[in-house]
Order: C-alpha cells, then sequence, then structure tokens
C-alpha cells in the first residue's frame, strides 16, 4: 500500500492508511477537541461576572464557539471511526489529554484578556498550519475554526489594551495576568524539539508542518511587538532582538512544570476534570430521555400513519 | 409608565441571559451547549436593545451598563419565574417554555404598533420564536421519554408554574396589559405540556409576586453580587 | 456508560445564499430529525452561513470506496470530446 501521505495527497477518511497515521491523528485531533471543550472552563466562569454588557455577549459567544470547535473536531476524529462517546469517555477516565494551559486558573477579569491574546494567540500559530495538513476532514475542521477564531483573539488584545491605559488598578491586573499566563502560553507549544520523539514521524505524515522549537520562535517573534504595543512587559529577562537571526530570543520555558501539569499535577487539573464528568453525568438522564423519544416515535411511525 | 414597563422586560431579559450563561460547559450535549448559548445571547441583545430604549426615554444620561451594574436587587423589575436558580435541565427548559410563550405574545403587540420599542421587539419576536420551539422540543422529549425524565420534568413545571400568573398580572396602563395575553399565553403553553404527556397544574389562587415592585426573592441579590462584582469594585473604570 | 443513550450521526449541508446549491459543511449528534434540524442552524449557521438547511443520517449516505475509485472514474479520463477544448475553431468564429 502506498500512503497518500507520501504523494502529498489530501488523505480521506476511506482511503487506506498506514495503522500508526490513524492512531497518532485520532490522539491529536481528541485532544485538540478536550482542549477546546475543557477550554471553555476557565473562560466560562467570568461570562457571569464579565464587567460590562458588551464583553459578557462578547465572551459567551467566545465560549460558545469553543464548544462549537470541540464540535466539530469531535466529528473530524469520528471519521476515523472513533465515536464521541468514546472520545469523551478516554477524556474523563484521563487517558486522552488536553492542553495544560486549562489547568491554570483565571483568577481575575484580566485573565479573560490574556487567555484571549496569548492562549488563543498561540493556538493559532499552532493552528494555521494544520489547516494544511494531510487529513482532509481535520484540515476542513481546522479551516472552520480558524475563521471563526480570528476575533478571539482580537477580543483580548481589545481587553488587555482597554486594562493597560485604564485605571492603575486596571493596568496592574492586565500586567499581573500577562506575567502568569506568558510562560504557560510558551509550554503550549509542547516540549523542545530534542525531546519531541514523534515530531520527524508526524512531520513526514503531513501532519505536523512546522516543529515545536519553530512554532514557539514564530510566536515569540509576533507577540513582542504586540505587548510593546499594549504598553505592557514580557516576563523574560533574556528577551532581546537578535539580528544575526532575524528573530527575538528569548529565555527557556520550565519544562518540568509543563511535565507535572500534563501528568495530571497542574493547579487546576482535578477541576477541570471534575467539571466535565459532572456535566456529562448530569446531562445523562436527558441524552436518554431524548434518544427513549425518538425509539418511541420511531416505532410509532412504523406501525401506523401519523394523523393528519 | 412605558420606560418602567420595558425596563421590566430588559430585565427579565438579562437575568435569563445570567442564568443560561451558567450552562454554557454544562449542557447534557455539545450542541445544547451552543443552543444554549445561542438563546441567552439573544436574551441579552434583548435586554441591551430595551435598556437602550429606557435611558433615551429617561434622558438622565444613564447607560446600559448604569442599569445592569448599579442598580440593587430592589431596583430590578425582571418577574421572580427567571431569577430563582435553575441547574436542572428539565427546569432550564420549562422555565424557558413559560417565558418564551410569554415574551412572543409581549413582542408581538409591541412590534406591531407605533412605540420607542418598536424595533428591539419586531427583532425580538423572531429570536423568541426560536427559544418557544426549542423549549417546546425538549419538554416534549423529557416529558414524554423515559420514566425518569417524565417525573424530573413532572417536579419542574410543577416548581415553575405557580410562578407563570406573576407575568399575567393587570397593569392597565403599561404599553401592553400582560392581563389581555392571559388567553394567548396559555393557549401557547398547555398543547406542549399535554402533548408531553404532563399534568397541567392548577394556576394558584395566591401566587408568588413582587419582582415588578423590586420585592425579589434572596436568589437575585446573590445573582447580582457576582455579575456586579468586578464592575463595582473599579468605579468609574472603563472595560 | 450509557452506550444506548448515545444519539446517532448526522450530516449537515448549507445553502449560503439563494441560487447555490447545499454544500456539505460537517455533522453534528441529534436524538433524532427535528433536534438535528436545529442543532444544525446553532451549530453552522451563527455567522449567518445560510438561508436553508438539509440534515440527513450519516448512516443513510452511501459512498463509493478507494477500491472502486479505478473502476468508477478513470473511464472517463480519455474521452475529452466531452470538454469544448478538444475541438479548434477557426479564428474569426465567434459564439461558438
Amino acid at each position: 500500500m502506498e500512503p497518500a501521505t507520501e504523494r502529498s495527497a489530501t488523505v480521506e477518511p476511506r482511503d487506506p492508511m498506514p495503522d500508526g497515521y490513524r492512531r497518532t491523528l485520532v490522539r491529536q485531533i481528541a485532544q485538540h477537541a478536550h482542549s477546546e471543550i475543557i477550554g471553555m472552563q476557565p473562560e466560562g466562569e467570568w461570562i457571569a461576572r464579565a464587567p460590562s454588557l458588551r464583553r459578557k455577549a462578547i465572551l459567551m459567544a467566545k465560549v460558545q464557539d469553543e464548544a462549537g470547535h470541540g464540535l466539530y473536531l469531535y466529528a473530524a476524529a469520528e471519521t476515523l471511526g472513533t465515536p464521541r462517546e468514546e472520545l469523551l469517555d478516554a477524556l474523563h477516565t484521563g487517558r486522552q489529554k488536553y492542553s495544560s494551559i486549562f489547568n491554570y486558573p483565571t483568577l481575575t477579569w484580566a485573565d479573560v484578556g490574556a487567555i484571549g491574546w496569548l492562549v488563543d494567540g498561540a493556538a493559532i500559530v499552532n493552528q494555521v498550519p494544520l489547516c494544511r495538513c494531510s487529513y482532509g476532514p481535520y484540515a476542513r475542521a481546522m479551516v472552520r475554526i480558524c475563521k471563526e477564531e480570528s476575533f478571539h483573539q482580537r477580543q483580548g488584545f481589545e481587553i488587555l489594551h482597554t486594562l493597560s491605559h485604564g485605571t492603575p488598578a486596571q493596568r496592574a491586573m492586565a500586567q499581573d495576568a500577562v506575567d502568569r499566563f506568558w510562560w504557560p502560553s510558551l509550554m503550549m507549544f509542547g516540549p523542545p524539539d530534542a525531546d519531541s520523539p514523534n515530531t520527524a514521524q508526524s512531520m513526514a505524515w503531513g501532519i505536523k508542518r512546522f516543529t515545536n522549537d519553530e512554532l514557539r520562535q514564530r510566536f515569540v517573534d509576533i507577540a513582542v511587538p504586540q505587548a510593546a504595543a499594549l504598553g505592557l512587559t514580557l516576563p523574560d529577562p533574556e528577551l532581546r532582538w537578535n539580528e544575526e537571526r532575524g528573530h527575538w530570543d528569548f529565555g527557556t520555558p520550565d519544562f518540568a512544570e509543563l511535565a507535572e501539569v500534563v501528568a495530571g499535577r497542574g493547579p487546576c487539573n482535578a477541576e477541570r476534570l471534575a467539571h466535565r464528568v459532572r456535566a456529562h453525568e448530569d446531562g445523562a438522564w436527558v441524552r436518554e430521555a431524548a434518544a427513549a423519544y425518538a425509539a418511541k416515535r420511531a416505532a410509532r411511525t412504523s406501525t401506523q400513519e401519523p394523523a393528519a | 409608565m412605558t420606560a418602567d414597563f420595558l425596563l421590566g422586560l430588559a430585565d427579565d431579559a438579562l437575568v435569563t441571559a445570567q442564568r443560561l450563561g451558567w450552562w454554557v460547559s454544562r449542557a447534557p450535549e455539545l450542541e445544547e451547549d451552543v443552543a444554549l448559548a445561542n438563546i441567552g445571547l439573544d436574551q441579552l441583545g434583548q435586554a441591551r436593545g430595551l435598556y437602550a430604549v429606557v435611558t433615551d426615554l429617561e434622558g438622565l444620561g444613564r447607560t446600559e451598563d448604569d442599569l445592569a451594574y448599579l442598580r440593587d436587587a430592589p431596583d430590578f423589575r425582571n418577574v421572580l419565574l427567571v431569577e430563582r436558580p435553575q441547574t436542572d435541565f428539565a427546569v432550564c427548559v420549562v422555565r424557558m417554555l413559560l417565558l418564551a410563550a410569554w415574551q412572543s405574545e409581549v413582542y408581538a403587540v409591541l412590534a406591531a404598533r407605533e412605540g420607542p420599542a418598536r424595533g428591539v421587539a419586531a427583532k425580538a419576536v423572531k429570536e423568541v420564536a426560536y427559544h418557544l420551539d426549542h423549549a417546546a422540543q425538549w419538554v416534549l422529549r423529557l416529558g414524554d421519554g423515559t420514566e425518569l425524565s417524565h417525573e424530573r420534568t413532572q417536579a419542574a413545571l410543577d416548581a415553575e408554574w405557580p410562578y407563570l400568573p406573576e407575568l399575567l398580572e393587570p397593569a392597565p396602563a403599561a404599553p401592553v396589559d400582560p392581563a389581555s395575553l392571559r388567553d394567548a399565553v396559555l393557549g401557547r403553553v398547555r398543547p406542549v405540556l399535554h402533548e408531553a404527556t404532563l399534568v397541567v397544574p392548577e394556576l394558584p389562587a395566591d401566587p408568588p409576586t413582587g419582582g415588578r415592585a423590586g420585592r425579589h426573592t434572596e436568589h437575585l441579590a446573590a445573582l447580582l453580587a457576582e455579575m456586579q462584582q468586578v464592575a463595582r469594585a473599579h468605579p468609574g473604570a472603563t472595560w | 456508560m450509557t452506550t444506548r443513550a448515545e444519539w446517532p450521526l448526522w450530516e449537515v449541508f448549507v445553502r449560503a445564499r439563494r441560487g447555490m446549491a447545499h454544500v456539505h459543511v460537517g455533522s453534528l449528534h441529534a436524538p433524532d430529525a427535528e433536534m438535528a434540524l436545529r442543532n444544525a442552524r446553532d451549530v453552522y449557521t451563527r455567522r449567518q452561513e445560510g438561508v436553508s438547511l438539509w440534515v440527513v443520517p450519516a448512516a443513510a449516505v452511501v459512498a463509493s470506496t478507494p477500491d472502486l475509485q479505478g473502476a468508477f472514474f478513470e473511464p472517463a479520463g480519455d474521452k475529452d470530446y466531452r470538454h469544448p477544448t478538444h475541438y479548434s475553431v477557426p479564428e474569426g468564429v465567434d459564439h461558438l
């Protein structure tokens, strides 16, 4: 079998594909989907407290988009033969992961801004190349997601810009949020290339287009001038422009911390998962009721013509 | 009187949006997270549209955020139906059915005649028609689903129903006298409940009331404390 | 885990504007056709993407398989006389 990946053509669900390719895709798409729906929580908690009605509407629409994006991604994973129910079960039982960033707490309103600007910003850097990934349903979901997410980062930037030009307390809140979210955002790109054994295979398969370190550098290069425009500082004393490389040099994220958070020992891992499991369990009777109603109706219509 | 009446409508919508926002990340299925957020956004949009009309009418230079964030519970004019906790999906959809049936009728009247809220109402009519449909679809499925879902939905109906009369209290001087909508509202609600195999309770002789006069349950103050905390911690700040 | 409550998968098609065909945009889960249609509205037309929707049970879609690709699609490859570019038209002849 000649895998379509080596012809750099798009692979579609019914095409033959190497088992490893299928497994890697399911794992990555599921992790991505899980990240979207777990990611609803840290920001979702602030819908109730958004300090203006305009901000409340924007945030509700944004968190709603994340549910939609999770849904698109679960659908993409389902085309590989794994039902959503199974993927959710893997999330709920800890067999599959989600992005470590959502295990950090949102402590103030400014965190909503920092998540939009930095976390969504990093996500976009990660996601744009995925729009050209080799698996068709994943690539198409990403196109839709990237299009919809273009407002997410802007609203975060706007929140921080307003805060950093507001009262001293607002400004301090904005700086504090950026201080806390900067390093975790850099960790979103994963471990350094030297410690990322799967990268080469994923690149050969066309699932990944750039390495973790390449994407991390791209993000830093984009974020530094934006921080200046916000009038906020980034908490990295090693940050300086490298004329020779044409890139910003930056310090090394604490990858030991990343490993801890990924291993389930981050500040909010237990809460995030518990919230998600509770929602699923609390909704079981509703899903069962709807399925039972549909079954009853199907039985009725198959035995008799419906009354006009 | 017009401003007071519209303020009541706006507060109903804002408090409803606030309660619906809670569901985003907690719905029974992802599709429903998206649906409830859509409905919440519609209600929030209606509140904002109506606050704009109200602040215009009163001419005091207040903004929508002044109304939402700087009033205390006794200044809110929403009905009691919408302010009580709503963390059970059956309560969520039964309440939505009652509220949307009522809103459909009120907005239809406001949209059909000259008046400051005509534009907002014309848009809202279409939105709440969808909310009513969504609620009806769910009440049918839960009422006529499993034994458990039937029980839970009947319990939700029994709990919410006593709060319906407040929506229909006479207010002859208001732009729309809610008492005149009684038959139309019940005419929308009852057939759904019957088809859902639910028992429609009697309307209580002495129903809970007071929201339109600012006499609320203890739940509203708690809801507002959460909603207003950031805005109030930074007086005069812009967001 | 209650597998029997799992809702079936539906494929969603959206007509973006009047005059255009319905195009496949994605899929979703719903307990029945009525809810599928409503979920499709909520999930896939939040940004005014459509004026009409179709939902189709994913299980009802009959698809050609890659095994049949050769037999199905390649025989059409050498029939270029079906295309207008196959024909030469003398210079100066228009509207042909």
